[in-house]
């Protein structure tokens, strides 16, 4: 296990940086560029600042350096039978902490116990003008200042330098089991929202083709209750099934056929756009294949009451993100409070 | 002195915005009497007064718009109030500026049960949420003790908590969607019925805000679907390291319980006589462990958190027969505030959190204090997070009582900073713990709050004065930054 400490001198970096204007692209493993697009500055490399400050797990409490690999963490979680809750997509065998919560990635249990945001505790991060600073903490609780520690989650370096993050985490479940129903997409998207109002041990849904996908977790026992009370066959391979979901590994993300992600309410009805589906987070977050073109598909998703991205696209060009981005001007203003010399991932507008 | 104060003649108030806040809403929404300004003096910290200069009571979303522009224009500031129930002062009035109450905005805007969401006026109480959806089988989780009472507005900008956080999270874990109003005016949505939202993540840095960054005018709330059963375990305990092993015992064995709560024997015996909740008065401690979830869940839990604490010590393991005697478990910790009370003239109810391991020492080092300064201490506990509510009992008609009590407080405070933990866990930092904010962040932080807060209100003119000390203040409080627990209490680095 590699455990160092840069921080330091890449504190350093950013304050020279910030002095000549120089703008920086921070990067750790890079599995993530395809949410991004290439990145214009310096490159400013934050795996070297890694390793697990600190882990207690009858607090369930985690800390680890940005720069730490998530299977490091992982593994370290899994020894005393626990996890990360928001199960992140890795995207990459070198996938870092710092990365996924720059980025916000949760995998298909997001919506039973919430996105990567959720369980930051506390952050230290270096601000624009190269100060080491610490937001949040260790507890669970805790309304101290401005919650700037959830706000760097989905902030893509656009707002600090990650160096440190603390996580809720969360005991594994004792049983995982999945289900199938054969069924179409308007009834997959009644069932799913229908089963989640109610007191069910649900981890997991996703509709793909023409089957919706069940995971159960908890005791043995309050899941083998679940199945009986939900019917479904039991699928042997579930385990991997979710695995090859949450890191796009699934026939369906193979091939050039653009890549787009609607984040829309659960429930809302089945989209009539051309292309191929697949529901998952409950339905709330809809991956299409399609040719559409980019303001066909916004708008349908807009007129959902969501918002559409596209991330893949044959690689030939940079991610397209929505179309109307929230209180662009309040933004700014945020970026700037943060990056007064605009040095961090300059290129990347999030406003 | 606290930040520096927005510039304004003070002949503005009445000369100016009083005919122009006239013209905007009804005679009966612009309170500019003494008579009709004295309830709003304070909010549930009522050891802070101060009479707003005028109340302004909108009922709409283009009033609070109209309102804010007008503040805007003549440079006056403003105090956004919800219920007026928190405990930090955050709602505190400015005595030359406009409170905004938000109770006339009290409406439950929509409620969809297939998405499971509620759309709701930030005047809505809390349980009302969870009561209008009941028919659905669905409930609100977030629980302040006051639920019966606080706005779901001020949940938000105070990121309320209450005793189900370790398992459903707190506010922040809760919210959808916010309409807020900026100080100019403008009406901005964030997020909605969706998981997320392009760009920043400014639901959560508008979520225990304390009204410094704008106005919020509407609600989105997730629901969850209503625990099939609930249980509760009570355990009593002559020794307080064996209470917090015990709850150690029970994350480590994989259980998330979705209340676990424990009192002292002082706040044990006040709550026996005020509710008469069967607690074991001669406890040194109690634990409530309550577990929800599906009719087996529950079974299979309660059996194996009633062998884990038989295992870690406990004196009496009871599980509550039926729902009755399970509610009146949970009321004499829900009365526990009012019934330290009753034994008291005064109270001061602390809010700090640490992490757990510290938990025995930091309730001895409590108790040291308490002797030192000749003030009893009552302490009720979310042992599940880690939030610590030291109730200090004290008689404010005793000439230099109450100034003693908020010294204490502080010292506790800082013991909580110390350990690893913070000054505040639910109820904010508002007025009241405005200088342990010194303790808890350097210079530099402190100056990133106030670039944050600028970003939003370039003037200060929301709630200024509040949450965030400036540095001068911290300077001449003479409180200093604790540098990862290296300062004073040399006995507490041992565990």
């Amino acid at each position: 296990m590699n455990e160092t400490d840069i921080s330091t001198s890449l504190a350093e970096i950013v304050r020279d940086a910030a002095a000549a204007r120089t703008p920086l692209a921070i990067h750790g493993s890079g599995s993530k560029r395809f949410l991004t697009g290439d990145i214009d500055g310096a490159p400013l490399d934050v795996t070297g600042h890694c390793g697990i400050v600190s882990y207690e797990p009858t607090e369930l409490v985690l800390t680890a350096r940005a720069g730490t690999p998530l299977r490091e963490i992982e593994a370290a979680l899994a020894e005393k039978n626990q996890m990360l809750g928001f199960e992140p997509p890795h995207h990459g065998p070198k996938a870092t902490l710092g990365g996924t919560i720059a980025c916000n990635l949760s995998g298909p249990r997001r919506p039973y116990s919430g996105a990567a945001r959720d369980f930051v505790l506390g952050t230290r991060i270096i601000n624009g003008k190269g100060e080491v600073l610490k937001f949040g903490g260790q507890v669970m609780k805790n309304v101290a200042g401005y919650d700037v520690s959830r706000l760097m989650a989905g902030s893509y370096g656009t707002l600090g330098v990650l160096l440190e993050v603390s996580l809720k985490v969360l005991p594994k479940p004792a049983q995982e089991i999945t289900l199938t129903f054969q069924m179409g997409a308007d009834e997959a998207i009644r069932s799913m929202n229908t089963w989640a109002g109610q007191p069910l041990p649900l981890s997991a849904a996703c509709f793909l083709g023409d089957t919706l996908y069940i995971r159960l977790s908890g005791t043995d026992k309050g899941v083998r209750a679940a199945h009986i009370k939900l019917g479904g066959e039991q699928d042997t391979r579930g385990a991997a099934f979710w695995q090859e979901l949450r890191e796009h590994q699934l026939l369906f993300f193979a091939g050039e056929v653009p890549l787009w992600r609607l984040s829309v309410p659960s429930a809302a009805p089945f989209l009539d756009l051309p292309g191929k589906w697949l529901l998952d987070w409950g339905g709330a977050q809809r991956w299409l294949r399609t040719n559409a073109n980019a303001i066909e598909v916004q708008s349908a998703a807009e007129a959902s009451g969501g918002h559409a991205m596209l991330l893949r696209n044959a690689g030939r060009s940079k991610p397209v993100r929505p179309s109307t981005m929230v209180a662009s001007h309040l933004a700014r203003e945020l970026r700037h409070a943060f990056d007064p010399s605009a040095i961090f991932n300059p290129n990347l507008s999030l406003a | 002195m606290s930040r520096p104060q927005p510039s304004m003649p003070p002949s503005v108030l009445r000369e100016s915005l009083l005919p122009a806040l006239r013209r905007l809403l009804p005679a009966s929404a612009v309170l500019d009497t003494e008579e009709d300004l004295r309830p709003y003096e304070c909010d549930g910290l009522s050891a802070y007064r101060c009479l707003p200069g005028l109340v302004a009571l909108p009922d709409s979303i283009e009033q609070v718009q109209a309102i804010l522009r007008l503040c805007s224009e003549y440079g006056v500031p403003v105090v956004t109030r919800g219920a007026g129930t928190g405990l930090s002062g955050g709602a505190l009035p400015h005595a030359s500026g406009l409170l905004v109450s938000l109770a006339k905005l009290n409406r439950i805007l929509e409620i969809d049960p297939l998405n499971r969401t509620a759309t709701v006026q930030p005047g809505v109480r809390n349980l009302a949420i969870s009561e209008a959806v009941t028919p659905h089988g669905l409930y609100y989780a977030p629980d302040p003790s006051s639920q019966i009472a606080c706005s779901i507005g001020g949940n938000v900008a105070e990121n309320a908590g209450g005793v189900h956080c370790l398992k459903y999270g707190l506010t922040v874990h809760n919210v959808l969607g916010l309409k807020i109003v900026t100080i100019d005016g403008e009406l901005v949505t964030l997020g909605g019925k969706t998981l997320d939202s392009p760009g920043y993540d400014l639901l959560a840095l508008f979520t225990g805000s304390e009204g410094m960054l704008g106005v919020i005018v509407e609600v989105t709330v997730k629901l969850l679907p209503k625990p099939e059963r609930a249980q509760v375990v009570l355990a009593a305990f002559d020794d307080l390291e064996k209470a917090g092993n015990a709850v150690a015992a029970i994350i480590a064995a994989g259980i998330i319980p979705a209340g676990l709560e424990m009192m002292d024997n002082p706040a044990i015996r006040a709550a026996e006589d005020y509710v008469h909740a069967g607690y074991p008065v001669e406890a040194q401690v109690i634990l409530l462990c309550e577990l929800d979830g599906t009719n087996t869940e529950v079974s299979e839990g309660i059996a194996q958190v009633r062998e884990l604490l038989t295992n870690q010590g406990a004196t009496e393991v009871r599980t509550a027969k039926d729902d009755a005697e399970r509610l009146r478990m949970w009321a004499g910790r829900k009365a526990a505030f009012p019934a330290v009370g009753r034994i008291s003239p005064d109270y001061y109810c602390m809010d700090g959190t640490i992490p757990r391991k510290h938990l025995a020492a930091v309730l001895k080092r409590i108790s040291v204090l308490s002797k030192e300064y000749g003030l009893q201490v009552a302490n009720v506990f979310h042992a599940g997070d880690g939030n610590l509510h030291p109730l200090i009992l004290y008689d404010a008609n005793k000439p230099g009582e109450l100034e003693r009590t908020e010294e204490l407080g502080g010292k506790i405070l800082e013991l909580c900073v110390e350990v690893g933990g913070t000054i505040t866990g639910e109820h904010g930092v508002g007025m009241e713990k405005i200088n342990q904010m010194c303790v808890q962040f350097n210079s530099a932080e402190l100056t990133q709050f106030h670039a944050i807060k600028a970003a939003f209100d370039p003037h200060g003119l929301l709630n200024p004065g509040k949450a965030v000390p400036t540095l001068h203040r911290c300077a001449e409080s003479g409180r200093m930054h604790v540098h990862g627990g290296k300062l004073a209490f040399p006995e507490l680095e041992r565990f």
